[in-house]
């Protein structure tokens, strides 16, 4: 075993992920603990100018064309293979479509304890800390990976994706497995349809949860967005319901908002969540659970029935 | 086609959570347990699969509180075909590793075309299940998928990215997908129809390897998340609220 961390980078459209950046910034620091390189590793095609994006203290870059846009089954036999040749102490993956689809998986194939959620990562007299956040954002669980070598997947904004970019030069490497025969074929990308309201580009959003019940009660938060001059937009189970389109879900799988206000009705803070709202300016939250984890992030809170205070905000601004 | 769908009993976090006397894990008798919320979604889009495609729908999972007959026989009313239970001297927490192995043992066994599961759980600390589940199976795995169809040999795929970007893929079969969300909403199942099952249906019982075991992970400690800071609670009744909501607006020239 080496001290080495690998960290599996991930991009979109040709753009490095920030999660890339951010787990380089913490691999750099564990490893110099430990006294190993903080490697990254970027796969693709054509990236190799991207590739040299990292301040890691080495950078390796696999160049296939069947690595052009992300393949869990290419993916996945490229990393065992790598983690074959240079038996890393930790393999970082991100919390996020792209790694979670790898994580587990290499934690089974090639028998390395997985940490999943991971939003801290320490050194403590050599051992490697993982703190995960489990239950939808309720726990924190502390977890020591025994063995030699760990997995972990790290959740978006947990660490600044400053320190991880830089300038190392990266070495470009053929494909270590082969990536003949795939059973997983990439086919297209398909982009999101234009048309609704932009909320990325709204000053003032009230958003809603499941806490709303039903389609039928959607009404009354339109009602107080119009009131407040806001738009709606909403957490992710009222637009898997069909009750609003997808083009107003907040989070992890829908967009990033930044806005002046975001009035949160019935929404329990799941990570998934926060990662799309949580540097917004003003955030109040409403919920009737007082443990809901949004109150930790909201800026102001009441722990009320969302229908009682839209009514009576409604009321008072008539 | 042959269809399985794994899933995952899990603690609610609706309630508010107990910790254990020594603070290293749930006090799991306090705790309800409720599917995880994916696997709804993989069950629905299971029948729907089943429904364009043909074939027949199997719902398998490990019966950590002994309460997952209620879970299987609304799976049933929901058109699921069959139910199977994984049985033992269980207690919970029962880790994912744990949960994967044993739910490969038991689906291994049903020779299945196609494995849908959640796309993670509330409680999967060490990882998802069905990215292992495709490890043990030596089948390929696709994650965070959001729509289904299936024809000749193969199935096709949506995967979400981030902003609403999603690509397609074109899987071989025998395969696992994680399913985010299914392509509807996940149909209700009449109470008289889950009744009905709860008489009628037959649950296959599979005895658990209790011989295995998973320590990959210690897990010294859990808390509630300590925070950097924590909301300015309004008090007072709706009224009050509401009024103390539209006076911060108007300090900061929001209306
Ligand atoms: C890969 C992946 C990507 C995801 N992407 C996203 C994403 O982009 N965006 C997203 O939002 N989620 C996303 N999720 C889902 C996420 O995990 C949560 O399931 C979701 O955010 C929960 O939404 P919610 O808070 O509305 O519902 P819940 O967690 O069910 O919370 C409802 C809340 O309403 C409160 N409530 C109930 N009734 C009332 C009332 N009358 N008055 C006041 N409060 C009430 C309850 O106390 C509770 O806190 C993703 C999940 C995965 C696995």
């Amino acid at each position: 075993m080496s001290n080495d961390i690998l960290v599996i980078a991930e991009h979109l459209g040709g753009k490095v992920a920030d999660i890339s950046y951010e787990m380089v910034g913490k691999a750099k620091e564990l490893a110099a603990a430990w006294g190993g390189q903080a490697i990254a590793v970027m796969l693709g095609s054509g990236m190799a100018e991207q590739a040299g994006t990292f301040a890691s203290d080495a950078t390796l870059y696999v160049d296939d064309p069947a690595l052009a846009e992300f393949n869990p089954e290419a993916y996945g036999r490229v990393v065992a293979a790598l983690v074959e040749e240079k038996s890393p102490r930790l393999v970082m993956f991100g919390s996020t479509s792209v790694g979670m689809d790898l994580a587990a998986w290499l934690s089974v194939k090639k028998d390395m304890p997985c940490v999943a959620y991971v939003n801290d990562l320490t050194v403590e007299d050599g051992e490697l800390v993982a703190t995960a956040q489990i239950y939808g954002g309720k726990m924190a669980a502390q977890c020591v990976p025994q063995g030699d070598a760990a997995v972990v997947s790290v959740m978006a904004g947990a660490f600044p994706a400053d320190a991880g970019r830089g300038s190392t030069a990266a070495e470009q490497i053929a494909s270590p497995a082969d990536l003949s025969d795939l059973k997983v074929r990439f086919v297209q990308m398909i982009m999101p349809e234009a048309g609704d309201v932009d909320i990325t580009a709204e000053e003032k959003l009230v958003a809603i949860g499941r806490g709303i019940g039903s389609e039928d009660n959607i009404e009354l938060a339109q009602e107080l967005a119009e009131a407040l001059g806001a738009e709606l937009a909403a957490s992710r189970p009222i637009t898997d319901a069909g009750w609003l389109p997808k083009t107003r879900q907040v989070g992890k799988s829908g967009v990033t908002v930044k806005p002046k206000l975001y009035l949160m009705l019935g929404i329990s803070g799941a990570p998934e969540h926060l990662e799309g709202m949580k540097d917004a300016e003003l955030i109040i939250a409403i919920n009737t659970d007082e443990n809901a984890p949004i109150f930790d992030v909201a800026h102001y809170g009441a722990t009320q029935d969302l229908f009682d205070v839209a009514e009576a905000m409604l009321e008072a601004l008539e | 086609m042959n269809i399985v769908v794994a899933i995952k009993h899990v603690p609610s976090t609706a309630d508010e959570l107990e910790l254990n006397d020594d603070g290293t894990n749930l006090d799991f008798d306090e705790v309800d347990f409720v599917l995880n919320e994916f696997d709804e979604h993989a069950i629905e889009q299971a029948v729907l699969v089943k429904e364009a495609a043909g074939g027949e729908v199997t719902v398998v999972g490990v019966d950590v509180i002994e309460e997952l007959d209620g879970v299987l026989h609304t799976a049933l009313a929901k058109g699921a075909d069959k139910a199977a239970k994984i049985v033992g001297d269980i207690e919970p927490p029962i880790n994912s590793h744990t949960h994967a192995r044993w739910l490969a043992d038991a689906i291994g066994e049903m020779g299945p075309d196609l494995v849908l599961t959640g796309v993670q759980a509330v409680d999967d600390l060490d990882g998802q299940i069905g990215p292992m589940l495709a490890a043990h199976l030596d089948m390929p795995y696709v994650g965070v998928v959001t729509g289904v169809s299936a024809s000749n040999g193969s199935v096709t795929v949506h995967k979400e990215y981030p902003g609403g970007v999603m690509a397609e893929f074109e899987v071989s079969l025998p395969a696992v997908i994680g399913v985010q969300a299914a392509e509807k909403p996940p149909r209700y199942a009449p109470i008289s129809k889950i009744r009905q099952m709860a008489k009628s249906a037959e649950i296959e019982e599979i005895d658990a390897d209790e011989d295995f075991e998973y320590e990959g992970c210690e897990l010294r400690q859990m808390a509630k998340p300590v925070s950097a800071g924590h909301a300015e609670m309004l008090e007072g009744d709706a009224e009050e609220v509401a009024e103390k909501i539209i006076a911060l607006l108007e300090d900061r020239g929001l209306l």
